[in-house]
């Protein structure tokens, strides 16, 4: 490649060219244009007339610099012109060269352009014979100098990571750089980070370094929050360039569980921000189904962000044993769990009634003693994966509920009466809460000093009441006990949920128990206290690209690491799984604020500065054929021959060649459409076929129906209009009496609402004929392609059941007498649908009154089209059988083919006509 | 030999452009109203005229008996004077009328057939004997005479321009030519001048294309007469369009002066305005001259 300046050319050489243009210029000049030949019977009274000048022979100057200018297009384009060519600024010399890839999830957007170049400058490389090496900061490994081919080799697997790189493997990285000098190609994400000056420094050190960025604009998706009942979305990029739309989709699954997208938000960046946000608005089971939001047109881990439980709000229902006394809402029993619950769970009032119907996830009962009526259903509704969560109080203290045998809605039997501790006529202390145990889901949660309990309702000591505790005074009784229920699980708070029996409900500590327990979903990001102890186990891992795998075998994380820890291998963005709740770790947070790194001067920086490369060869030949056309148009417009009747249409044509060039593909769909189409269809009976794709069976199909819509028209009273072919997927059936329908085995299948509009069709009196054309070669059935492809054909259509053609039906005798029915074949069975079993023969009555209806579906493979094909002169379009007897089928063809429109006309008006002397008879008396 | 079938397809061919021509030369006739027709004065004919009363003079057969009987004094039923005029046609049929400029016009034969067979309709419905000039067709009365007319007129010949048939005229007659004029203008005048001679007068109605009288053409150019027998090269068909059309000017102003001369009347027409405003001047003209 040759460089002048921003433009290169592919072939030079072939530039040379131009050297010829003036000797044209001299040729073209010497040669005048061509005389115009006219009629003219006027021309006596020009005999004698001398032209005044002799100059307009020539061609005038601006034609000659057309065809110049057009000749000259064409040799540039040939050289293969190209703009801003990809110039090599790879550094260039047989030092070695190391590649060094930031590979994070910021590079993975257009990780197959940085693929591409890679391979171009390892191809470079190999060229040079130059040994390479390969770091990736996201996971340094010492970097071996090896042949390029080999590098080559392993290039599909050098993916990028879903995590950046931190400041520790920066230095591992740098610490692990070879000796000597070598030159530097540096694949950047574009994002500034710490250390990169460091390792800038140490590359710049041992030679030469040269980087190359996308110019692509990089986005990074925030974690979905929870705003005032909509999800909001804050979406990043880069650079702030122009105003600019990015749609995020909702992915999630289905009702039937198929992978789809739930929710679309088109975002839109300000010209010159580079923070979009954006609320969505979905309704609550749509919401709890959406795993994950990402960029449409990105593939990145930071366009995408999953969605754990925080957008998962649950519905709580609070039913309290007493009612509100107004103006006391302090004492409400419900007054605390609503405020716990409020920020984070959606809440159902209502009585118990009411509120199972709505399926809830959690029901709170404050101090309801029995459940009456409602028990049974609750139990089932709590075996269903319901949460029952129960507040003792003075009414269930008093109540002799689970006191003899354990209710089933009780996780342990109660002592009569509960206790009191600590206040005026009792003896002790309020007592405190003890550590929560490891096997307790509270497990890490601090106990503040000021919760006291001065009331609680006692377990009775139960074989199993020790495994249902999961939170106990410090006098080693039970404050809060735990039953599994099927699915489902029952919690009893052994105090009030207000203040009177404790100070538990005053104190953060019962909104982070009710947390623990899932009663209400987590806020969008947890603090490190809250999952202190707790271990979490990968689900779902994000890869560079935002694709979602099975974590597999990758071990689980503490809580702590969870929340603080950056993301590396040992901690992957992706979906994890608590005891009872999910948590997503996202590649970018909301804090994650995107700064693009700024290179000194002295590095020059590739693929992000330069436009991209233009091949301008296809421009310059278009140019060049436009000026030829104006040329013409010249040319004609010089000698006269634009003008009058000749010229006219000439450049009409020309012109209309020229818009129609690019135009030409819209011209072959010019099918009737709409309205066109069904008029086409009802100005007259039209016989249709279904068109099949295979060229030649429609053809003989069209043919066949023609020659038969002739028939019709010289012998009987139907006098059809053209046949029609029709698409089943996008034309309106009913309009056609009759459809033909060839089988060929390579046809495609029609779709859902193709079929459901057949079945219309036939339900409202339509008829198709299927036609397997193989009747020479097969039985009907599936022995044949075509016969396999029939049953999948109409296995979702609404046929009857069907029987040979009988002897007496009407099929037979609607216009012509017929006992068989060939077509160019002539097949055994034609199938009709079936009489009625209870039809019989009536003594006298030459047929039996069969079925009152058209019969929806004819089937047999005679090829009956081809029978009836016509070419254009009206001949016979296809050979069939021997001299006479081949024209005696054709004419039974034709009358089947008659008959079959008959019956589709009339019905069963024939059948009926057997009446006719009977009624004569009685008309007569 | 003339294949017996090729000779018919050649008639049928021939004969198929007559009843279009006729069609259409009669429906331009019917456009012309006959409101006026006959002499408008006493002579002789089979119309009734008027009842005048007897003057010294009249024979007394002439008296109109059943009309004098109602009153005292007698009247003569005088008819309406109809004399059959002869009219002479010409109409050229060198190649030279076989062009038009473009699809739109058409071509100059054309319209001098159809201009000139409405004429001879008219004329043969007013009663008026119409003939060729020449010794083909001598003026004839009555439809069948249209039908000849007609095949007269659909007849080419091969020269480049013709001269008018000035053999055969009869004496105080009628003439009308119709041509497009461009060929030599001698034997035009001599046929004028004989015509005059003889006490015929006539009208002269020129016919021309558009383009003829436009001349819009540029370029170098080969101009040809249609039969081929002339030809003119130019090198910049623009730069001659005055001097052309100054000598059209001026062959039309000799053909104007030489009717003025010889009593006839001139016209020219071109084939782009309609047939009717020529076959109306033509009407007027005749009808004029008569009057």
């Amino acid at each position: 490649m040759t460089l002048f300046g921003a433009l290169g050319f592919t072939t030079p050489w072939l530039l040379l060219g131009l050297l010829a243009l003036p000797i044209l210029w001299v040729v073209l000049r010497a040669v005048p244009p061509a005389p115009v030949r006219r009629l003219f019977p006027g021309v006596v009274l020009l005999l004698g007339l001398k032209d005044e000048e002799q100059v307009s022979d020539r061609t005038p100057w601006w034609l000659l610099l057309l065809r110049m200018l057009a000749v000259a297009a064409v040799i540039v384009g040939l050289a293969g012109p190209i703009l801003n060519p990809d110039r090599d600024a790879a550094p260039v010399g047989d030092r070695p060269l190391l590649i060094v890839m930031d590979a994070s999830w910021a590079s993975a957007g257009d990780w197959r352009a940085r693929s591409e170049a890679l391979d171009g400058l390892l191809s470079r490389a190999a060229r040079d014979d130059r040994a390479v090496a390969l770091l990736r900061l996201t996971a340094p490994e010492a970097p071996m100098f090896q042949s390029a081919n080999a590098l080559r080799q392993r290039l599909s697997g050098i993916q990028p990571e879903p995590w950046e790189t931190d400041t520790a493997r920066m230095e591992s990285a740098a610490a692990r750089l070879p000796d000597g000098p070598f030159d530097t190609y540096w694949f950047s994400d574009g994002l500034a980070r710490e250390g990169r000056e460091d390792m800038l420094a140490a590359l710049e050190a041992a030679g030469s370094v040269t980087v190359y960025e996308s110019p692509q604009s990089l986005y990074a998706l925030a974690p979905a929050r929870f705003v005032d009942g909509n999800v909001a979305l804050t979406l990043k990029r880069l650079r702030p360039s122009g105003e600019r739309e990015v749609v995020v989709n909702a992915e999630g699954r289905d009702p039937a569980g198929n992978p789809a997208t739930l929710a679309t938000l088109p975002m839109t960046f300000a010209d010159g921000a580079v923070i979009a946000e954006g609320e969505l608005s979905l309704p609550a089971e749509l919401r709890a189904r959406v795993d994950r939001f990402e960029v449409a047109t990105t593939q990145s881990a930071g366009a995408t962000t999953l969605s754990d439980d925080s957008l998962r709000r649950r519905e709580v229902a609070l039913i309290a044993g007493t009612e509100n006394r107004e103006g006391l809402e302090l004492l409400s029993p419900l007054h605390y769990l609503q405020g716990a619950l409020e920020p984070t769970a959606d809440l159902i009032d209502g009585a118990l009634s009411d509120v199972l119907p709505a399926n809830p996830d959690v029901i709170a009962l404050a101090d309801v003693a029995t459940l009456g009526g409602e028990a049974e259903a609750v139990r089932d509704w709590v075996e269903n994966g319901g949460m029952l969560l129960r507040f003792a109080g003075p009414r269930l203290a008093g109540s002799d509920v689970s006191r003899g045998e354990e209710d089933p809605l009780m996780p342990v039997r109660l002592r009569a009466g509960g206790r009191s501790v600590g206040g005026a006529m009792s003896w002790g202390e309020p007592k405190s809460l003890a550590p929560f145990d490891a096997e307790s889901p509270f497990f890490g949660l601090d106990i503040p000093e000021d919760v006291t309990v001065n009331a609680q309702v006692m377990a009775q000591p139960d074989p199993t009441l020790a495994s249902r505790v999961i939170a106990q005074l410090s006098d080693g009784t039970p404050l809060v006990t735990r039953k599994r229920v099927g699915q489902g699980q029952i919690v009893l708070f052994h105090v009030t949920a207000n203040a009177e029996w404790s100070t538990l409900p005053l104190s953060g500590l019962f909104v982070s128990m009710l947390e623990r327990l899932a009663v209400s979903s987590m806020p969008a990001q947890p603090e490190i206290e809250e999952l202190e102890g707790t271990t979490w186990q990968p689900q779902m891992v994000l890869d560079a690209f935002g694709d979602l795998r099975d974590a597999g075998t990758l071990p689980g994380v503490s809580g702590e690491a969870l929340v603080s820890d950056p993301l590396g291998p040992d901690l992957r963005p992706g979906l994890y799984a608590g005891e009872d709740r999910n948590l997503a770790r996202n590649v970018v947070t909301a804090d994650t604020e995107l700064r693009p790194v700024t290179w000194p001067d002295s590095v020059p920086v590739e693929g992000l500065a330069g436009p991209e490369e233009t091949p301008l060869a296809g421009w310059l030949l278009a140019l060049a054929i436009a000026m030829l056309f104006a040329d013409i148009l010249a040319s004609l417009a010089l000698t006269g021959r634009l003008r009058g009747s000749r010229g006219a249409p000439a450049a009409a044509a020309i012109l209309a060649a020229v818009l129609i060039l690019p135009g030409g593909a819209e011209a072959q769909e010019s099918q009737p459409t709409g309205d066109d189409f069904a008029i086409e269809a009802t100005a007259e009976v039209t016989l249709a076929h279904v068109l099949t794709g295979n060229e030649n069976v429609d053809e003989v199909a069209a043919a066949g129906l023609q020659g038969l819509s002739d028939t019709l028209f010289y012998r009987t009273s139907v006098e059809p209009g053209e046949p029609l072919g029709v698409d089943l997927e996008n034309d309106e059936l009913a309009f056609f009496p009759l459809l033909y329908w060839p089988v060929t085995p390579d046809q495609p299948t029609p779709s859902g609402d193709a079929y459901a509009k057949l079945n219309e069709y036939l339900r409202s009196g339509g008829m198709i004929l299927f036609d397997t054309r193989d009747a020479d070669i097969a039985g009907f059935g599936a022995a044949s392609p075509n016969g396999r492809k029939l049953q999948e054909l109409a296995e979702p259509l609404d046929i009857p059941p069907l029987e040979p053609v009988p002897q007496d039906h009407v099929l037979t005798r609607t216009f012509y007498l017929l006992q068989d029915f060939p077509g160019r074949y002539v097949g055994r069975d034609v199938w009709v649908e079936a009489a009625p079993p209870d039809a019989e023969l009536v003594d006298g009555m030459p047929f039996r009154n069969l079925n009152d209806n058209v019969t929806p579906v004819v089937i047999g493979g005679n090829d009956w089209a081809s029978a009836w094909a016509v070419s254009d002169n009206g001949q016979p379009m296809l050979p069939l059988g021997r001299g006479f007897s081949g024209e005696r089928q054709r004419e039974i063809a034709y009358r089947f083919g008659v008959n079959l429109v008959m019956h589709v006309l009339t019905g069963n008006y024939k059948s009926d006509q057997v009446h006719v002397p009977a009624l004569l008879d009685r008309l007569g008396q | 030999m003339t294949q017996p079938l090729t000779l018919r397809q050649h008639s049928e061919e021939e004969a198929s452009d007559l009843p279009a021509l006729l069609a259409r030369a009669e429906k331009l006739a019917g456009t012309v109203l006959l409101g006026e027709h006959g002499r408008r004065r006493a002579g002789l004919g089979d119309d009734f005229w008027q009842y005048r009363p007897m003057v010294a003079g009249d024979s007394y057969r002439n008296i109109d008996w059943r009309r004098s009987a109602r009153g005292d004094s007698q009247f003569v039923r005088d008819r309406e004077w109809q004399i059959a005029q002869s009219v002479l046609m010409w109409v050229d049929q060198a190649a030279s009328m076989r062009f038009a400029s473009s699809d739109k016009v058409p071509s100059k034969a054309d319209r001098a057939r159809l201009i000139a067979l409405a004429t001879t309709i008219l004329l043969i419905r007013g009663g008026e004997r119409v003939g060729l000039t020449g010794w083909s067709l001598p003026p004839r009365g009555g439809r069948p005479q249209i039908m000849r007319l007609a095949e007269a007129f659909a007849t080419d010949t091969e020269d480049d321009y013709s001269a008018p048939e000035a053999r055969g005229m009869l004496p105080h007659a009628r003439a009308m030519f119709v041509s497009d004029f461009l060929g030599d203008l001698d034997p035009i005048e001599a046929a004028l001048t004989k015509a005059a001679d003889r006490g015929v007068r006539g009208v002269l109605l020129q016919i021309l294309d558009p383009s003829e009288e436009a001349f819009p053409f540029e370029g170098r150019t080969v101009f040809q007469s249609v039969g081929g027998g002339t030809r003119h090269e130019t090198l910049k068909a623009s730069d001659l369009r005055g001097r052309y059309l100054e000598r059209l000017a001026e062959r039309k102003d000799r053909l104007d002066e030489l009717c003025r001369i010889t009593g006839w009347q001139y016209e020219c027409h071109h084939t782009d305005t309609p047939a009717q405003s020529a076959l109306l001047w033509v009407w007027r003209a005749m009808d004029g001259g008569k009057g």
